[in-house]
């Protein structure tokens, strides 16, 4: 309180100088005064978009780092990247490809997507329309703190405690569904034989994602306006009828964003998926059979065996730099989706 | 924002239409459940699953063709929602409480004082005993030095894209921080071996994953300390000016004291978060049996690559004893990450505004 006093004493003394350039911020249209506080702002300005100017920096810098480590394994493939299914980058030649672990990677975060969505989208109803605020935030809380939990925690849960309890249910799918192929396992008779397959990866995800997922959405249904809500109400409208014809409507391009962010997420993950799979390099349909990998599983995994074998950590790096493209621009297709919305309200 | 609302006219609610009882709910449900029990005895089932889900399909059924009968198809499509979304509610929270319950009775039986105070040097996988104690000093230093590099950063930053952000650069630096949020870990651990290990030829330390998760933890950061800048009242900053207060004495004495409580909360969460990274660790810092408390030479080992290396995702052997020092060694991570997590909703709970 003193220091504010002190420099409102000061100005009234100076003479009538012409006022300072604009400051900027909030209020563009007001200029401060000259004096004490000018070369401040200037240097605060600079330090903290410098700080933001780092954020592009880095970004740039991850882009063009992995390019020039990955470079000498493209000219070393002696396969196809896009098509080979085998990834041996020690033997000579080099021969490796991303097709099979690309193929994980992309069935995966979709089944994820595709199991964890709508159930994020009925979490976040729930707590945004439904529970009594008391319960809203307890529950909501509680589906946050699924966040917090570290991804090695869910790898380790899934496949020590997930995938044993849930044979019966893939034998279960394969028996009664079987006739749709990515539910046929051909290999397994017996319940014990069922177990880490691309299916059990993609449910383990479905759980990772539904925290983020719920929680963009469950922001975006408590922007519903007010007045739509209620006079969707006025006319009788069960509660249902309000989620139909204002919250949903409201939050469409919402919904599409999280989604989109918690596909970038599925795609991404690493250790919960190394743990879950067991390793496997071939393209196979049948989603309850074994086997199957992720691009990014396959870089944690393969690391330890490149050891000091410069192409095996290229191609390591041309698989990193495959997945952070493909990352990149979902999560810009997210970004952008939310963008638009904004723009034009 | 306009949005057309139909209600089907033939279907107009009167005042005086039919409803269900209030013990219809609970009626159905009661049916449901006997019904799934009476068939798993006859049916032959095994386990609880088949029957659990049957007493569910059951009970929308029951419910949903008894209320379309008494209080017609609107109601009975809220209804029926209505339990959709409660099953969504529980199906969410189910893994949460399995996960912590797994992870407490798998761990406890090897959580000990003994555990907590002794390293794994000289103990292999056959062997009982060692503990966390190196794994703790190198997660404790390897996400402080992380917290102390990405906390000031993000703040910083969030302050220009809410203080000072106009333009292609500042619309830039937001929307590069949000692509940022979705770069996944072990991309960011692949960027940090390129440029410090492989770039400058260096051996694994500990402040190497400090510098991966820096990049992980910036945009959560970033965006929570702006939504909480964001929330101090403009008012705030008019006053100042009116003063004649320079905008960084106004941003430093006025702005940031009130978003306090939010920036330690938002800090404490990011912190959570990152605590539990794995995949840039097990790139960057190596493992290390021993106490080694210099994050800035030599492999350093910490509880997630710990859990790892017991897993026998390293060595490829867990031994005898490997699987339950994992699971202690996570019981003792996700105590830390949960800690960590509470104290700041405690936090948020206890100064800020009310969120959910």
């Amino acid at each position: 309180m003193t220091e504010m006093t002190k420099i409102v004493a000061k100005a009234p003394s100076g003479k009538q100088a012409p006022l300072g350039p604009a400051v900027g911020g909030a209020f563009p249209g007001i200029r401060a005064l000259p004096g004490a506080g000018r070369i401040g702002d200037r240097v605060f300005r600079t330090l903290t978009a410098g700080s933001g100017a780092l954020v592009l920096v880095t970004m740039v810098a991850i882009g063009s780092y992995l390019v020039v480590a990955a470079w000498p394994a493209l000219h070393a493939n002696s396969g196809n990247l896009f098509t080979t299914q085998v990834w041996r980058p020690q033997a000579d030649p080099p021969v490796f490809g991303i097709a099979a672990i690309a193929f994980g990677t992309v069935v995966s975060s979709l089944i994820a997507v595709v199991i964890g969505v709508p159930v994020a989208v009925g979490v976040a109803l729930g707590v945004s329309q439904y529970l009594p605020r008391r319960w809203a935030s307890v529950l909501g809380g509680l589906i946050d703190l699924l966040a917090a939990v570290p991804s090695l925690v869910f790898g380790m849960w899934g496949l020590y405690y997930l995938i044993p309890h849930t044979r019966g249910f893939q034998q279960w799918l394969s028996t009664y569904l079987g006739w749709i192929p990515i539910f046929r396992n051909r290999t397994a008779t017996l319940t014990g034989q069922y177990g880490q397959s691309l299916l059990m990866a993609g449910i383990v995800l479905a759980i990772m994602i539904i925290p983020i997922v719920a929680s963009i959405c469950r922001e975006v249904f408590a922007r519903t306006p007010g007045p739509t809500i209620d006079a969707a109400l006025a006319l009788g409208a069960t509660r249902w009828e309000v989620i139909r014809s204002a919250v949903l409507p409201f939050g469409r391009s919402g919904i599409a964003s999280a989604a989109m962010l918690g596909l970038g997420r599925a795609l991404g993950e690493t250790i919960a998926v190394a743990l879950v799979l067991s390793s496997g390099f071939t393209i196979n349909w049948h989603l309850t059979e074994l086997g199957g990998d992720t691009v990014a599983s396959t870089i944690v995994l393969k690391f330890g065996e490149a050891g000091s074998s410069p192409v095996a950590i290229a191609a390591l790096m041309l698989a990193g730099l495959c997945l952070f493209a493909v990352t990149l621009v979902v999560n810009a297709t997210a970004r952008l989706i939310v963008a638009r919305k904004v723009a034009t309200p | 924002m306009t949005t057309a609302i139909s209600i089907p006219r033939t279907e107009r609610p009167t005042l005086n239409a039919k409803r269900l009882p209030r013990s219809a709910p609970g009626i159905a449900g009661l049916t449901a459940v006997a019904a799934a029990l009476t068939a798993r005895g006859i049916l032959h089932w095994t386990g609880y699953f088949t029957a659990g889900f049957t007493a569910a399909l059951l009970y929308v059924l029951l419910l949903g063709v008894w209320s379309v009968a008494v209080e017609g198809r609107r109601r009975a499509t809220d209804r029926i929602v209505g339990i959709v979304v409660g099953a969504c509610l529980i199906a969410a929270s189910i893994p949460l409480v399995m996960i912590l319950g797994y992870i407490a009775v798998k761990g406890a039986p090897a959580l000990s004082p003994t555990f907590l105070t002794h390293s794994m040097n000289g103990i292999t996988g056959a062997q009982a005993g060692g503990g966390v104690y190196h794994a703790l000093i190198g997660t404790l230093e390897q996400v402080g030095i992380a917290a102390a590099v990405a906390l000031p950063i993000g703040i910083l930053t969030a302050i220009y894209l809410v203080e000072f952000g106009r333009g292609a650069f500042a619309r830039g630096v937001a929307f590069f921080v949000d692509v940022m949020n979705g770069v996944p870990s072990i991309v960011a651990g692949l960027f940090v071996f390129t440029f410090l290990l492989l770039g400058l030829g260096l051996r694994p330390f500990g402040a190497a994953g400090s510098v991966a998760l820096v990049v992980l933890m910036l945009p959560i950061v970033i965006r929570s300390a702006e939504e909480m800048i964001r929330l101090v009242p403009h008012e705030l900053r008019e006053a100042s000016d009116a003063l004649g207060v320079p905008r960084w004495r106004t941003i430093v004495k006025v702005v940031l004291p009130t978003a306090l409580s939010g920036l330690v909360t938002g800090s404490l969460l990011a912190i959570s978060r990152v605590a539990g990274e794995t995949a840039p660790l097990i790139l960057l810092v190596g493992y290390s049996a021993r106490i080694n408390s210099d994050p800035l030479s030599g492999d350093q080992a910490s509880l997630p690559v710990m859990i790892w290396d017991q897993l026998g995702k390293r060595s490829g052997d867990a031994g005898a004893f490997g699987e339950t020092r994992a699971w202690g060694a996570a019981l003792v991570l996700i105590l830390l990450v949960l800690a960590v997590n509470l104290a700041a909703r405690l936090l948020a709970r206890l100064t800020g505004p009310r969120s959910w």
